[in-house]
């Protein structure tokens, strides 16, 4: 029998990049393969091709043994090729139903939406693959895992045999991730075949049936868990030695840098997002705040930053009140601030590399002399940093848009820690990077907390957090639940705490100092 | 994500709409930037030559009897095609032949005459030209701070009405002091009526298009006010201000009748001084940043609510300057008609010229030219004037539509894909 799908020498090429080298990918009836590989190694744009959005250069893909042309996402979706992405497209105000019917609406008499006919599909495909999903539900009320579910269901609604997923897991709770693990396995036993993106390494090992590992475009490996372990996978992905375990002294802790006392946050709706929050950051070490996305850390770490009005409470930095203080004057107070969405508020794209990384400094000296901005200046503070913090770019005077996420966040990293700064608060500072980037963004995180830094670290990644943290505050639903010594940590307990769950939890209650 | 997190629906929309002026006013790329006002430009001229057969009776006529002689229809047309463009060419630059001989004379008698009259299309499509680049630059500022100022003829009014009056009640100052003063009056009532919906929006979140265009029409009817009572040159006369003193003119560069005056090169300094304010100076790059990524101005510490004040202000203050223009250096009154519709054109030219100030000038060259020489097309080869205005608008509907030039061209299809699935998340 003939694979399910087969590509054959698919290559792609950008101007200045060839993207796909000639990738041969077999995907067999019935099995989970892993498409593993750092931002940039052709992942995304070799699935692009399959569903359509790309046209490749070379090479052909065959569906179930038969040569097929995929000129737009309809030919995928009538070969039988879903994709869930990412983030999720879905109309927050419409039910499930009218989210799954959008673009394949069944009608009545021609005309009239027949909502009947699909929420009974609807219910078909939800128990036949156990996703346990109401058809009547609006989006807006389900939380993150069900909308994934969501997602899958509008993919099976279309009668998909081939899935593929583009970093499912990215927003998931570690609760969340088994869930998904079990609608996977129970996909796979109804008789579809999976393609999965990812770079964690964890689900690769836990959930292929085999892996394919790109690097640079090409194909760099095929295995399977049986016959690997994550640290060779690693070395596959980035082509070298990855030290996955971020090696760090105990903390020589100093004094109280940051104070936050009974914290009040509204958010853009006007909801009470920060209930009350206290803690303290000391010189010296890094305190990780754990949780899943939505429950308060963005509108702390705006608070905290001078970008979000504070309703109640007190935030002082090194002894000076910075409650209703500006963004500016609180980073000219010392702190530095690594925000959640780089492209959003760390960066203007448009601007050359060298504009971005004087992006909050550019009026202070030498960057502006008199009237003038000293462009001069600007580049050579630029060319310094860039070679400083391993900034791959082709040169300082193009636009930030044109590098990579790791080294658009890199910009970022060295524009905020090339200042004597006193605080870093680093939110979700690695998001969407690779290993390699990962791995440099760590290693200055500890190099800042090392030299007498307070750090604070805002991450849903939990293991980014135990890695990195001296401490770890458990955020939920605006409230601090419990604050944990690194070590004494578990992944269960922070699981559980994540999930709002704070019975059996050995801790200290929020707000005492650890 | 924050990403699919719930926002309120004023920023999001807000965004959208930024990244739409972004995305069609400060265009990326030599190809968006270069190529694709240069092929609109052509394609508005190749489609308005159908146009113009069509508007020739005896192309029509010609096409009338196709089938009898065909070729003739061809040449009809052809030749009611070059006609209208080479008069639309001398209307716009001048007659060639005459100018060589105006030359000759010069050079032999002496006499300037036939020089000023063979040089006087040229000076008239500058004056034509010089309000456009003041306008345009306006626009283009307020393009580049994220903002869309539809009020530079408003602004242009109420600017004009300050230094016509200045011009004409102050008296006993000398030259250049009279000038400056008008001039600074009329920049201080364009500012006045730009600051006004710039408030509006840093303060309440007052869109500025809607603001700028109500501003338009109180600055309208003030105008038919104060031209028919407070400020009509005699009583019961026409609704004309009074002339301003010679003390207030901005200097004519010839004798009579080149009308092209200072202002032309003032309206270059302009454009010189807005690309050294907006890119070589922190205030410029807080402006460049608001417009391209309010979140991040935030971020970096900009006060947005000042800088968008800012922007409105000097972009009102540069389209009021072409008000002024026209009133210092041409009317020398003001009349009802003494605009005829350059703020709004300003638009046409800041997408034109990409918002940057060199394409500003450029653009203004291009259409001050045109209007310029229109005229003589309508006279010498019958084609109408409105055919210039039916050119500016295909011109600008393919700058917001870069996606028909690339489909008439064939070009530019990899970047198309590349801009469409940067929606897809990369992972």
């Amino acid at each position: 029998m003939p694979p399910i799908l087969e590509l054959r020498g698919i290559t792609k090429k950008f101007p200045g990049v060839l993207a796909n080298d000639h990738i041969d990918l077999v995907l067999n009836e019935g099995e989970i393969l892993a498409l593993l590989g750092e931002n940039g190694a052709g992942k995304t744009t070799l699935m692009n091709i399959l569903y359509g959005l790309y046209k490749p250069d070379e090479g052909e893909i065959m569906v179930r043994g038969e040569k097929v042309e995929i000129i737009n996402p309809h030919d995928a979706i009538r070969l039988g090729i879903g994709m869930v992405h990412q983030h999720f497209m879905l109309v927050p105000v419409f039910t499930v139903t009218e989210n799954v019917m959008l673009g394949v609406e069944s009608t009545k008499a021609g005309i009239f939406l027949d909502r009947q006919a699909a929420t009974e599909r609807i219910q078909d495909i939800s128990s036949k693959f156990q996703l346990n999903v109401d058809p009547l539900a609006h989006v807006e009320d389900l939380s993150v895992g069900v909308q994934q579910r969501v997602e899958i269901i509008k993919v099976l609604y279309r009668q998909a045999d081939i899935l593929i997923f583009d970093e499912p897991t990215a927003v998931l709770t570690p609760q969340e991730v088994e869930e998904f693990f079990k609608v996977i396995h129970s996909l796979i036993e109804q008789g579809k075949s999976i393609i999965f993106i990812t770079h964690k390494l964890g689900e690769v090992m836990s959930v292929a049936d085999r892996i394919m590992v790109l690097r640079g475009g090409r194909v760099v490996g095929a295995t399977s868990p049986k016959e690997t372990d994550e640290a060779s996978l690693a070395n596959m992905m980035v082509g070298r030695e990855v030290i996955l375990k971020v090696e760090k002294e105990a903390a020589e802790v100093g004094d109280i840098t940051l104070n936050v006392e009974d914290l009040h946050v509204r958010d853009d709706r006007h909801l009470e997002a920060v209930k009350g929050v206290s803690f303290q950051v000391r010189a010296g070490e890094v305190l990780g705040i754990a949780g899943v996305q939505g429950n308060g850390q963005k509108e702390l770490v705006e608070a905290l930053t001078g970008l979000r009005k504070i309703e109640a409470g007190f935030v002082g930095l090194l002894g000076r009140d910075i409650s209703k203080a500006s963004p500016r004057k609180i980073r000219e107070a010392g702190s530095a601030h690594v925000p959640e969405d780089r492209q959003q508020d760390g960066l203007v794209l448009s601007f050359t590399v060298s504009d971005n990384l004087v992006l909050n400094t550019y009026y202070e000296s030498p960057f502006t002399k008199g009237l003038n901005l000293s462009q001069k200046e600007i580049d050579k503070a630029a060319q310094e940093r860039v070679g400083q913090f391993d900034i791959r770019t082709p040169g300082i005077s193009i636009p930030v848009a044109n590098l990579s996420g790791g080294n658009q966040q890199k910009v970022i990293v060295a524009r905020e820690l090339s200042r004597p700064i006193k605080l870093l608060i680093a939110s979700q500072p690695t998001r969407g990077l690779d290993v390699g980037s990962i791995e440099y963004i760590h290693g200055q995180i500890i190099r800042k907390r090392n030299e007498g830094c307070a750090v604070l670290l805002v991450s849903p990644e939990l293991d980014e957090v135990m890695n990195l943290a001296d401490r770890i505050a458990v955020m939920f639903a605006g409230r601090i639940l419990a604050i944990l010594p690194a070590e004494q940590a578990s992944r269960e307990q922070l699981g559980l705490l994540m999930a709002g769950i704070t019975e059996s939890v050995p801790a200290e209650p929020a707000g005492v100092e650890a | 994500m924050s990403k699919t997190s719930k926002k309120p629906a004023k920023p999001e929309m807000e965004k959208d709409e930024r990244s739409f002026l972004n995305r069609i006013a400060v265009r990326k790329g030599k190809f968006e930037a270069v190529l694709v006002p240069l092929l609109s430009v052509f394609t508005a001229f190749v489609i308005g030559s159908i146009l113009i057969v069509f508007s020739h009776p005896e192309s029509l006529k010609a096409w009338g009897n196709f089938f009898q002689n065909p070729w003739g229809a061809i040449t009809t047309s052809w030749h009611s095609v070059i006609n209208a463009y080479s008069a639309l060419f001398i209307g716009a630059f001048g007659d060639p032949k005459q100018i060589v001989e105006a030359i000759k004379t010069w050079q032999s008698t002496g006499e300037t005459r036939a020089l000023l009259n063979a040089f006087r299309p040229l000076s008239e499509s500058l004056v034509f030209t010089t309000p456009y680049i003041l306008a345009g630059l306006g626009v283009a500022v307020g393009f580049r701070g994220g903002l869309f100022n539809i009020g530079g003829e408003g602004q242009l009014f109420v600017a004009g009405l300050a230094s016509v009056y200045v011009g004409y009640s102050v008296t006993g100052l000398p030259f250049p002091i009279h000038m400056l003063v008008a001039m600074i009056a009329g920049i201080a009532a364009a500012a006045l009526w730009g600051a006004i919906p710039g408030i509006l929006k840093a303060q309440l979140g007052a869109h500025e298009v809607i603001n700028t265009i109500m501003m338009n029409y109180i600055a309208f009817r003030l105008t038919d006010y104060l031209l028919t009572g407070p400020m009509i040159a005699g009583a019961g006369a026409l609704p004309i201000t009074p002339d301003i003193l010679p003390s207030a003119y901005l200097p004519a560069l010839f004798p009579d009748p080149m009308r092209v005056h200072w202002g032309f090169f003032l309206a270059l300094a302009m454009a010189g001084v807005v690309y050294w304010f907006l890119w070589k100076t922190p205030l410029g790059m807080e402006i460049r940043m608001v417009g391209a990524n309010p979140r991040a101005a935030r971020y970096a510490g900009v006060r947005i609510a000042m800088i968008t004040v800012l922007t409105m202000v000097i972009s009102a203050s540069l389209a009021g300057l072409a008000g002024i223009n026209q009133v210092l250096g041409v009317e020398h009154r003001l009349v009802r008609a003494f605009s005829s519709g350059y703020g709004f054109d300003a638009i046409a030219l800041a997408l034109l010229g990409n918002s940057h100030p060199f394409g500003v000038v450029l653009s203004s060259l291009l259409f001050g030219f045109l209007r310029s020489g229109a005229a003589r097309m309508q006279s010498f080869a019958g084609t109408p004037v409105e055919l210039i205005r039916i050119i500016q608008g295909m011109v600008i509907v393919f700058i917001a539509a870069p996606e028909i030039i690339r489909g008439l061209y064939r070009i530019g299809r990899t970047k198309k894909r590349k801009t469409e699935t940067k929606k897809v998340p990369a992972g």
